[in-house]
């Protein structure tokens, strides 16, 4: 695309992008830090993931700042405008997706027990790879506008709906089984919600990352396959 | 009818970019059709074939960079370039289904009905009062009281009245830049007319009198269909339902505002309208 005739304003709009995709790039290693001392239960991690959360909120809240001040200054039209907006929505989406991972790395700080279900860890790991590849990918998409990739993100978040419905069955079942169980895995079962959100965002930003490129909202019927909100297990089975 | 025939366009223009907003709004009346229109300032051709719209109750902006042909396009609406040698115009305009480019057109009933505003406030030099009967006077014989009547009328309409009540004997030279021009659009409302024609009429401005002004267009398009030429995309987003780009003689595209200034189709508007080039 040609540069503006305000060539100040092109850095406005390479600095936004640079800025989201910095914010990117901290999500990524917070949320495989927060797996990571969930898996080892290493609270050291998980301590610098808490702490850590707070250089993605202050970069968003800089972002929002200088979108709104690109606004006033440069009262960006058509794609221009579309480009401020996108930042501003997909530096929503990421910030939100720091949080749930700081959430994640709390609960470990909280994870005394001794419970340790090998596959129900093989399958909270099995989620994050997959919901970080959907995140490298969308941010990718972002980086090279590539509306493609962006569609196949936004279709892909099936997968991860299938491992966390196994998982909520899998961690009902051990409450069961046991009622000891039950504090670490409500815990367990909110990181697994934790992570299946940050998909959903990663869904967001593909959306975003559409309507940047072409101009109206991606509007189809996504695949979805979230099926903990009607399960039900009988205590009899 | 909303949709615009260009199937009669000489090969060498490439056929513009019409928005699909035909048939969203069942309400639009065309109160102007362009239609096929070529324009000449002796060899030089002016504009290629154009065919656009003009709707009732609906500000029409145009938009693109000096020369495009963007005013030339409105000189045509009201046969103003008759009054100048070598200029003539081809095709098609139909006020209310009747084309004005015919010989036989009446011009001043012509002018009556579609009226113009400059880029620079032209009062007479003569009272505020006077600005406004004058043109009353030369269509309507009509009694001291009812006249009176008309010009506080027009005064009110251009949101000039409360201002200028006190001294309508004032000359119209006398008021601010601002002033003089909403005095034009008095003068122009005062006929009577279906259409108005803005031509850059805020650009000698202050961002206050800007502001009077286009509240002024708004309240306006519930009795006319109004054309604004404008050089500030702003003002463009701002006041108009449709827009129109041209570019090099050419309707580059045309479509709702809303449309235009978000997601144009023709990189050229797009270019245009985030300021990478005119």
């Amino acid at each position: 695309m040609m540069d503006h005739t305000h060539k100040a304003f092109d850095t406005d709009l390479q600095d936004l992008a640079r800025m989201v995709a910095e914010m990117g790039g901290l999500a990524e290693q917070q949320i495989s830090d927060a797996a990571d001392a969930l898996d080892r239960r290493d609270l050291t991690v998980a301590q610098r993931v808490i702490v850590g959360d707070a250089r993605i909120d202050a970069l968003q809240r800089e972002l929002e700042s200088k979108s709104v001040l690109t606004i006033a200054r440069r009262q960006p039209m058509a794609v221009d405008l579309r480009e401020v907006v996108g930042a501003m929505r997909i530096a929503n989406d990421l910030e939100r997706i720091g949080d749930l991972a700081k959430n994640i790395a709390k609960r470990v700080v909280v994870l005394d027990h001794e419970f340790r279900a090998q596959q129900v860890m093989r399958g909270v790991q099995h989620m994050t790879e997959l919901v970080l590849s959907q995140i490298k990918d969308v941010l990718d998409a972002y980086a090279r506008r590539d509306l493609a990739k962006a569609v196949t993100v936004w279709k892909a978040d099936e997968e991860v709906d299938a491992v966390n419905n196994s998982l909520f069955r899998e961690l009902l079942t051990y409450m069961m089984e046991d009622p000891r169980n039950i504090g670490i895995c409500i815990h367990l079962l909110f990181c697994a919600k934790n992570i299946e959100r940050m998909g959903d965002h990663a869904t967001n930003i593909a959306e975003t990352v559409y309507y940047m490129i072409e101009g109206r909202p991606l509007v189809d019927e996504r695949p979805k396959n979230d099926t903990t909100s009607s399960t039900v297990v009988p205590f009899d089975a | 009818m909303t949709s615009v025939d260009l199937s009669n366009g000489p090969k060498s223009v490439p056929t513009p970019i019409i928005g699909t907003h035909a048939g969203l709004d069942s309400e639009l009346e065309e109160k102007i059709s362009v239609r096929n229109v070529n324009f000449y300032y002796g060899d030089n051709r002016a504009l290629k074939s154009i065919s656009v719209p003009l709707y009732s109750q609906r500000v029409t902006a145009f938009i693109g960079p000096s020369g495009c042909g963007k005013s030339t396009l409105l000189r045509i609406l009201n046969r103003i370039y008759d009054l100048y040698p070598n200029q003539r115009a081809e095709g098609e305009v139909l006020l209310d289904g009747d084309n004005i480019l015919d010989p036989a057109q009446d011009l001043n009933l012509l002018r009556a009905r579609v009226g113009m505003v400059f880029q620079k406030p032209t009062p007479f030099p003569m009272s505020i009062y006077e600005n406004i009967a004058f043109g009353i006077r030369l269509y309507d014989s009509l009694s001291k009281s009812e006249l009176d009547g008309r010009v506080e009328s027009a005064l009110k309409r251009a949101a000039l009245w409360t201002e200028v009540k006190d001294k309508l004997h004032a000359n119209g030279l006398s008021l601010s830049g601002g002033q003089q021009q909403r005095l034009c659009i008095a003068r122009t409302v005062a006929v009577q007319p279906e259409v108005i024609l803005l031509d850059e009429p805020c650009s000698a401005l202050d961002p206050i009198s800007t502001a009077k002004i286009e509240e002024l267009i708004e309240e306006l398009k519930t009795d006319y269909a109004i054309a604004i030429v404008t050089h500030n995309m702003q003002q463009a987003a701002r006041v108009s339902d449709y827009t129109a780009f041209m570019y090099l003689g050419e309707l580059v595209e045309f479509d709702t505002t809303s449309k235009m200034f978000t997601s144009p189709v023709d990189t050229r508007t797009q270019d245009y309208i985030t300021g990478r080039f005119g």
